[in-house]
């Protein structure tokens, strides 16, 4: 039953390691999540993976919801649910014990020089996510130009994210892109 | 033995909370607000506990969501099991954690046939490869969000440890847990030497 082959057992195995090593959140951890999915595993191509990611950001919900779709394309729909609560569950009992730890000792003040030291990791991963997102979508300077116009509009305006991802499904019907 | 806390200790004060909500409504509020959610739930969580169903304070919220954006793991996923054990203990916190993925992982799962089915047809990988570009961007427009306080408050150390970080996932590669393991106690340590200095 728990053979090392079993494509499922190695989807709760990946994510349930990758969600203790997520520091930054769901987006910091895509680089990992590519480098396992298509480097290492090859469970998809990086145009899959891309792909993945686009339909993950055009569904509601959390955005860790990406691993969803990789472990419904490894192994259907028992994959997708493996994979996400493999991704959700450890973190989440991990949060449930530190905030009952934390509310019972006296308030110290190391929760907030971890958090202080961690903020420029967690950056740096959504930068290297942005990165090999970048090159596995922006395959052409038409695509790039898009990429670069959505972000300066998402930035410098409150308009709703919908719309941009929207604007950039038209242009790729269209051929444009 | 020795009392649980040490007699020092201040009591932090305990808010009364209005009404505490109810497993059935820690669950339709955290679906709710998961829907809504499109790119990040979070702007949402913030408009939901706070405004509407006023559970939290924003100053009690942005503590709860400091805490879990520390902790490893998808924050919001985090900050659902926080809050609802806050109220009604751990089954509270398996509400509002089902509340905030089962809703939209049943329609994740739904894009994710239709893809399996259709993704081949020209179409639609044009479409997709439009919206992947747009949401590389988004991406991008949250990281420069995220990098402005570090460039005003010109704190080089923490571009130094940001760019190493970005370099060694995204230039070369390196496996996560190799550079966490690496990068966490390094900077760690920085931040404890500077506060130490900062208060001597």
């Amino acid at each position: 039953m728990n053979s090392e082959n079993d494509p499922v057992w190695a989807l709760v195995w990946t994510f349930g390691l990758m969600s203790l090593f997520a520091v930054g959140g769901a987006n910091a951890a895509i680089p990992e999540m590519h480098r396992v999915a298509v480097e290492v595993q090859h469970w998809m191509s990086d145009k899959q993976f891309s792909d993945v990611f686009a339909i993950s950001q055009l569904s509601p919900g959390p955005n860790v919801l990406i691993v969803t779709l990789i472990g419904y394309s490894v192994a259907g729909i028992l994959g997708a649910l493996a994979a996400t609560l493999a991704m959700c569950v450890p973190t989440a009992v991990l949060a449930y014990w530190v905030s009952h730890v934390l509310r019972r000792s006296t308030q110290s003040r190391w929760p907030s020089i971890i958090q202080a030291a961690l903020v420029p990791l967690s950056i740096g991963l959504m930068g290297a996510s942005a990165l090999i997102l970048a090159l596995t979508s922006d395959r052409t300077w038409a695509a790039a130009f898009v990429t670069v116009a959505a972000a300066a509009l998402a930035f410098a305006t409150r308009l709703h994210p919908l719309w941009l991802l929207l604007g950039g499904g038209i242009l790729g019907f269209a051929g444009l892109i | 033995m020795s009392p649980d806390s040490p007699p020092a200790a201040v009591a932090a004060p305990e808010l009364p909370t209005p009404v505490p909500p109810s497993l059935i409504a820690l669950f339709v509020a955290f679906a709710k607000m998961s829907l809504a959610g499109f790119g990040g739930v979070l702007v949402w969580a913030r408009r939901g506990i706070v405004d509407q169903h006023r559970w939290m304070t924003a100053e009690e919220f942005n503590e709860t969501f400091a805490l879990c954006h520390f902790l490893p793991g998808p924050n919001v996923v985090n900050l659902s099991v926080v809050f609802g054990s806050r109220f009604r203990g751990p089954l509270g916190g398996m509400a509002a954690f089902a509340g905030l993925l089962g809703p939209p992982v049943v329609i994740v799962t739904v894009l994710a046939v239709l893809y399996a089915r259709f993704g081949e047809i020209d179409a639609l990988r044009r479409i997709l490869a439009g919206i992947s570009c747009a949401a590389v961007g988004l991406l991008m427009s949250a990281l420069f969000r995220m990098m402005m306080p570090l460039i005003k408050r010109r704190d080089w150390t923490g571009i130094a440890i940001m760019a190493a970080v970005f370099v060694a996932i995204g230039v070369l590669r390196f496996p996560l847990a190799a550079v966490l393991l690496a990068s966490i106690p390094l900077s760690i340590g920085i931040s404890f030497a500077m506060a130490r200095k900062a208060s001597a």
